[in-house]
């Protein structure tokens, strides 16, 4: 008996403690997002909020809705996998709202040797040429037309 | 381009279609989306890869990447003929602006994009000690930004080195595969821009998806079989040297 | 800009780790170290360290509480921290070891400080005045009975928490080892030695800091420090730095021979720009030359003073060395590129949230609260003698 007398102060610890994991319980039930577990150790509504993101580029099948045209013209030559955007820019606002939204101005200078300087890593079969020799310092454009970039005679758009 | 009335008359009802097809890919469009039916990965034909750097522009532009940082990136490889062991590896600025011509001559040199590799047995997920990132039932792995502490710990544990913290969040961060987009029928923005189609989503669970015949028909790999993480990123013709 | 030698991943150059989560291993370090000495004395009935029994304990707390603070700066978001505590990814070393900390504090280091002072807070409650009254007050949880039942069972309860409390020393320290051993992504850290090592090196520094702590306060307050008593802890001081340096030359040598695929980048980088806190400072200065000078007042005599001046001097140099230990595992591990072809450099702030200075605020930091928690619970309150059997 007098054991239990001479623990007191134990048992009050062991209160203590108990009270420390009773309001652990109630703080996790409260903050622990509710989704949480839904599909494994994550909180599900994570992978909405990401899903929800805006787009910026388009995708090419929307462009051949208004620029079929183009599009077609591109079929043609040897950019017919390039993506519209893949030298335009994102452009699903432009989508959205065509009359107030316009493609940035390109540069050839920038946009054509980026794929097409002659680097000794690209793959051998790839055109790739020194834009210094190649045109003298001319735009890619004066004699190449992007879309169909193969030179036709008479060229010169 | 002067747009007149008439032309605008033609184009109206077009942009309208167009819209349309933009916005078959936002959530309230496909509800159709089942996670259980997909599975994704993705395939990177190494001889097609010209070093454009068009994949690394796109993904910063479209999930707002801030500047320094990558979630893809383009490595450029020398391989002397005697060194295997220790190719010259470069990749100024991640090649977001290309690559300039090369200082190396002879040898073996090609290009190697890379990014997050999403694998299914992710040792960033193991490790992150609140359940931040994950593998999403769909083969993704993700980072619910809301929820990361930033310690770090999973930026440490990815063999690849494809994470970071963005600054602006304090949070981790990586490639996504793009999950806004490829949840809605579209690839992923790298792949969109690619333009020799070294890039390719793939979607495992899907039967018509060329990558199964691909698979079968070429020699394939992934980066650091040894580190066992089931790395779904597969790449066409790996050499041996690349890290 | 970061200056990068040979190639790096993009992501790779800037360093996620600083100086804090250098300092964290280090004050846990201190923490099991202190208390696997305290235990030396009441489970291993090592009677000799008595005099530092109840100094130990409160190192350990005061290390303890302020090991976490580190962190807490060095988090993008510190107020999510409780996550852990809230959804603890089982997986995770990081996650379970927040369980740890809190069943190391609260569970063994805590109470058992409790018990062995509860006759001495029952007294201080029923004396003192003012604001101490009624913290004393509270800390007795009501209950005065100091009777020799009472304080009988607070022995034996005492006696088992410590039993306890080795093994959750070994867990706590052990756990930081195993937080960095297990990154399979990084060689520098991932050996199933990386626990262990840590382990031992932390019991060096607790034992050394202790030693160091003891020598100097009884000298603050003109007392002679029990020679025996510094023999004593200098003894194990000895043998577990033998222990620890056995493992750490098996690790470097286990290396060198197997030289893997990423020892040539591993090797480059600790003889440049490692070659300093690891060769010189970690190795010559913090465990060579402390071996040496605890291994002459072993096998020589010297006179008291000199044996105590020897201490003084190998317990600096451990404490030094042991702290550079941490560097060269936290900051080496990340000096070097995945891809082992290249190396970056930590420029490391100074009045910056990660920088020097919250560093040496935050190793500082415990010594204020020690000194608090030595004027709150002082370890030599004569005429009231420690636990039963004094």
């Amino acid at each position: 008996m007098s054991v239990i007398k001479d623990s007191g102060h134990l048992f009050r610890l062991a209160i203590v403690f108990a009270l420390g994991l009773v309001f652990f319980i109630g703080v996790r039930s409260i903050f622990v997002p509710k989704t949480f577990g839904e599909y494994g150790h994550f909180r599900g509504a994570a992978i909405a909020d990401i899903a929800a993101r805006p787009i910026a580029y388009a995708g090419r099948q929307a462009c051949e809705d208004c620029h079929a045209d183009v599009v077609q013209k591109k079929n043609s030559g040897k950019h017919v996998r390039i993506g519209c955007e893949a030298c335009h820019g994102p452009l699903a606002k432009h989508v959205d709202d065509p009359a107030s939204v316009q493609p940035e101005k390109l540069d050839t200078a920038v946009l054509c040797v980026r794929c097409h300087e002659a680097n000794i890593a690209k793959p051998a079969g790839f055109p790739q040429v020194k834009a210094e020799e190649h045109s003298s310092g001319l735009a890619c454009d004066t004699c190449h037309q992007p879309h169909a970039p193969s030179i036709v005679k008479g060229a010169g758009q | 381009m002067n747009i007149t009335r008439r032309h605008l008359m033609l184009l109206l009802p077009a942009a309208a279609i167009a819209w349309e097809h933009v916005l078959a890919g936002t959530p309230e469009k496909s509800p159709n989306y089942k996670m259980s039916e997909h599975w994704w990965s993705m395939l990177i034909d190494v001889p097609k890869c010209i070093g454009c750097g068009n994949c690394v522009r796109a993904c910063a532009k479209e999930n707002d990447v801030p500047e320094g940082y990558f979630r893809t990136w383009v490595e450029r490889y020398h391989v002397a003929d005697w060194g295997f062991e220790n190719p010259v590896v470069d990749s100024p600025d991640g090649g977001i602006h290309g690559f300039p011509p090369s200082t190396q001559t002879g040898g073996k040199n090609f290009f190697i994009p890379k990014l997050c590799n999403h694998c299914v047995e992710s040792p960033c997920t193991q490790v992150c000690p609140v359940g931040a990132t994950f593998v999403s039932p769909d083969g993704v792995v993700l980072v619910d930004k809301e929820y990361c502490l930033g310690c770090r710990y999973c930026v440490q544990a990815c063999p690849y080195g494809c994470r970071f913290i963005n600054p602006k969040t304090n949070t981790a961060e990586k490639c996504t595969l793009c999950y806004h987009r490829i949840t809605k029928g579209l690839t992923t923005a790298c792949c969109e821009n690619c333009p020799t189609g070294a890039r390719q989503l793939a979607d495992l669970k899907n039967p018509q998806d060329p990558i199964h015949e691909f698979l079968r028909t070429h020699s394939v790999q992934v980066l650091k079989p040894h580190m066992a993480t089931n790395a779904k990123v597969f790449y066409n013709q790996l050499d041996g040297s690349v890290r | 800009m970061i200056p990068v030698d040979g190639f790096m991943y993009p992501n790779e150059v800037e360093l996620q780790w600083s100086v804090l989560i250098v300092l964290y291993p280090f004050l846990t370090g201190l923490v099991a170290g202190a208390f696997i000495l305290a235990s030396l004395e009441r489970v291993f009935r090592v009677e000799a360290v008595k005099p530092t029994y109840r100094l130990a304990l409160l190192t350990a707390l005061a290390f303890l509480l302020v090991a976490p603070l580190p962190l807490q700066l060095h988090l993008g978001h510190p107020e999510r921290s409780f996550e852990m505590y809230l959804t603890p990814h089982r997986s995770s070393a990081m996650a379970m070891f927040g369980f740890v900390y809190l069943w190391y504090l609260m569970a063994v280091l805590v109470v058992e400080i409790w018990l062995e002072y509860r006759r001495d807070i029952v007294h201080l409650a029923e004396t003192s005045s003012g604001w101490k009254r009624w913290l004393y007050a509270a800390m007795t949880l009501g209950s005065h009975n100091v009777s020799p039942r009472s304080l009988a069972i607070d022995d034996r309860v005492g006696w088992i928490i410590t039993i306890i409390g080795i093994p959750s020393a070994f867990l706590l320290h052990g756990y930081v080892g195993f937080i960095f051993g297990s990154v399979k992504a990084n060689p520098w850290w991932s050996t199933p030695l990386m626990p262990v090592v840590f382990l031992f090196s932390a019991m060096v520094s607790g034992i050394a800091a202790v030693l160091m702590l003891y020598m100097f306060i009884s000298w603050a307050r003109g007392e002679k420090a029990n020679a025996l008593c510094v023999d004593t802890v200098a003894k194990y001081l000895f043998y577990t730095f033998v222990i620890d340096f056995s493992l750490e030359m098996l690790d470097l040598i286990h290396r060198i021979y197997e030289s893997g695929e990423s020892f040539r980048s591993l090797d480059f980088m600790v003889h440049t720009r490692l070659y300093i806190p690891h060769i010189v400072v970690q190795i010559l200065f913090g465990t060579v030359m402390p071996i040496i000078l605890l291994s002459m007042t072993q096998v020589l005599h010297f006179s008291e003073l000199v044996r105590k001046r020897i201490y003084a001097v190998a317990s600096a140099a451990t404490l030094i060395g042991i702290f550079a230990m941490r560097w060269n595992v936290v900051i080496g591990g990340q000096l070097f590129s995945k891809s082992f072809l290249g190396y970056t450099t930590y420029k490391m702030g100074f009045a910056t949230r990660e920088g020097l200075l919250p560093a040496i605020v935050l190793m500082v930091l415990p010594f204020g609260i020690l000194w608090a928690l030595v004027k709150l619970l002082p370890p030599w309150t004569s005429p009231i003698p420690a636990h039963a059997g004094d």
